[in-house]
């Protein structure tokens, strides 16, 4: 691990602040960046920890939705009555990611944050334009069972990781955040994320130093609320395909899809197709998939993933 | 939970390139924090609770909460496996949590209370889950014990405190210690040896003895 500098920050003002700063990176979980940073991949010469900032809470809003604060633990999300009540889609993901040890440390912030688990951007002796931008892509051509199959440019076919975020995508969650200037704003879920397009390094829009503050809900919007996920082991796997999926009785509803891209895979004009039936959703889910000829099989196993998502809220309506 | 901030350097410390800890005096606008490209390692003082005792250590700042337990304060009960947060080897409690030890930096547990397999029992005076396992034979090589051990007391713990799972049918009814749910939240622990039934029947003794 290379040398760093460290100290903790007593504001959300002043962790921006800090963190604006070449070079420099916040650290609340650690659970994918102290990983990273002993790899070597991620290197960064200061550690602002966030840790000491109040952001733990979870709270109504004044709309009715719920404000989870940034540095809430993804086990604490996961159990909390009114999320397990209100919002199970949310509470259903974070259960089906990584371990128990992972979700007592890991945060609500850190969990949209984290960097993909493609094995070519773990791995320094392969070209990854996300790890070495310009140095191209050993993925393409290479392994790809794991990797994206709808979103992905000619550098880069990453996926994001997260079973939360994805569930987040069809809750319409809003990201808030405050930049070193002490500026605050919100972002909608489905901009935060990028598709990797040119700049694969970059995986979301906030500026160098933003601080994510909090993620907030809507008011609940009911529904049939599901999160299925399909992966090599029943436990501690990363997913080949995931459904979150809010159904209303009448089967219109939300379905976002993990696992197939850059980002939470949502299309409004897929949700519109709900009550057609999975196979007229997936095809337009994945009308512009370019997968490779080892992970075709995803597009498949999402549409007969959705197939069930919706045979199940039938079933339940 | 206790502050990050009970420690040697205030909340606001900064530990400066290539030096000891210093402390800056509160001022807004972080003057000291840069992001400097430092070359020297600096060293910490970290004070924390293991095993109900008040340690102290002096540490490189990249010391692992891992490494200060095996490393400075020989406590070698917990064991490194891959030091990546994937085998569960390093698993241990802190203030009433179980974590990887492994992806967590030392300086991060200031003030905190950390239990390790040292701190749940000992030979003459076992853990009823340490005693599970040896009765029910739950390891070969015993590598992953320590870490199956504190991760199985925290399971029955969060299992008391009705906290959820995957495997949990309802999300909003009590939950029940059945071996679907241990087997779902032990899926952080690997055993090489694959000496998961016998552990898988251990935890389950402990849960009559202990829940």
């Amino acid at each position: 691990m290379k040398v760093f500098s460290y100290e903790r920050a007593r504001t959300p003002r002043e962790a921006a602040a800090a963190a604006g700063k070449p070079g420099a990176k916040f650290i609340a979980g650690g659970t994918n960046l102290l990983d990273l940073m002993k790899l070597e991949i991620e290197t960064p010469a200061h550690l602002v920890d966030v840790n000491g900032l109040e952001l733990d809470r979870i709270e109504p809003t004044p709309g009715g939705g719920l404000r989870i604060g940034a540095l809430v633990r993804n086990s604490d999300l996961a159990a909390d009555r009114r999320v397990r009540r209100d919002y199970p889609v949310l509470s259903r993901a974070l259960l089906a990611g990584a371990s128990g040890q992972l979700r007592n440390k890991a945060t609500t912030a850190g969990n949209l944050l984290q960097r993909t688990r493609c094995p070519y951007f773990y791995d320094p002796n392969q070209a990854c334009n996300k790890r070495a931008p310009g140095s191209g892509c050993s993925a393409i051509g290479g392994i790809t069972r794991q990797l994206a199959v709808v979103g992905s440019s000619a550098a880069c076919i990453a996926t994001h990781p997260s079973d939360m975020a994805v569930a987040m995508r069809v809750l319409d969650a809003q990201v808030e955040t405050i930049q070193p200037d002490g500026q605050v704003r919100s972002l909608p879920i489905a901009d935060f994320h990028r598709l990797p397009g040119t700049t694969p390094q970059i995986d979301t829009n906030l500026a160098p130093g933003e601080l994510i503050t909090a993620v907030t809900l809507p008011p609940p919007i009911g529904g049939e609320q599901s999160y299925t996920k399909v992966r090599d082991r029943a436990s501690y796997a990363f997913a080949l395909v995931s459904v979150a999926a809010v159904i209303q009785p009448d089967g219109r509803g939300r379905v976002a899809v993990g696992g197939v891209a850059h980002k939470p895979w949502r299309m409004e004009a897929a949700d519109a197709r709900l009550p057609e039936g999975a196979k007229a959703v997936a095809a337009t889910l994945f009308e512009t998939a370019r997968p490779s000829e080892q992970n075709a099989f995803k597009v498949a196993l999402a549409e007969r993933t959705l197939a069930a998502t919706l045979a199940r809220s039938r079933v339940q309506a | 939970m206790s502050s990050p901030g009970d420690s040697d350097i205030s909340r606001r410390a900064v530990l400066a390139a290539g030096g000891a800890p210093v402390a800056v005096a509160a001022a807004p606008g972080l003057a000291s924090g840069q992001a400097a490209s430092p070359e020297t390692p600096i060293r910490v003082r970290i004070s924390l609770s293991v095993n109900g005792q008040p340690r102290q250590a002096q540490v490189d700042l990249r010391t692992t909460l891992l490494d200060l337990l095996r490393e400075h304060l020989k406590l070698t009960g917990t064991k490194k496996g891959c030091d990546h947060g994937q085998c569960g080897a390093c698993t241990v409690i802190v203030e009433g949590r179980r974590i990887n030890s492994c992806l967590s930096l030392a300086v991060m547990h200031q003030g905190q209370a950390v239990t390790t397999i040292e701190g749940l029992g000992a030979p003459d005076r076992l853990h009823p889950m340490q005693a599970a396992f040896i009765k029910h034979d739950g390891y070969q090589c015993g590598y992953c014990t320590p870490g199956q051990i504190c991760s199985a007391v925290a399971v029955l713990e969060e299992i008391k405190q009705g906290l959820p799972s995957h495997v949990t049918a309802d999300l909003n009814a009590p939950v029940e210690a059945s071996d679907a749910e241990l087997r779902e939240r032990m899926s952080g622990n690997i055993c090489r040896c694959g000496a998961y039934s016998n552990i898988q029947e251990a935890i389950r003794e402990a849960a009559g003895r202990l829940t």
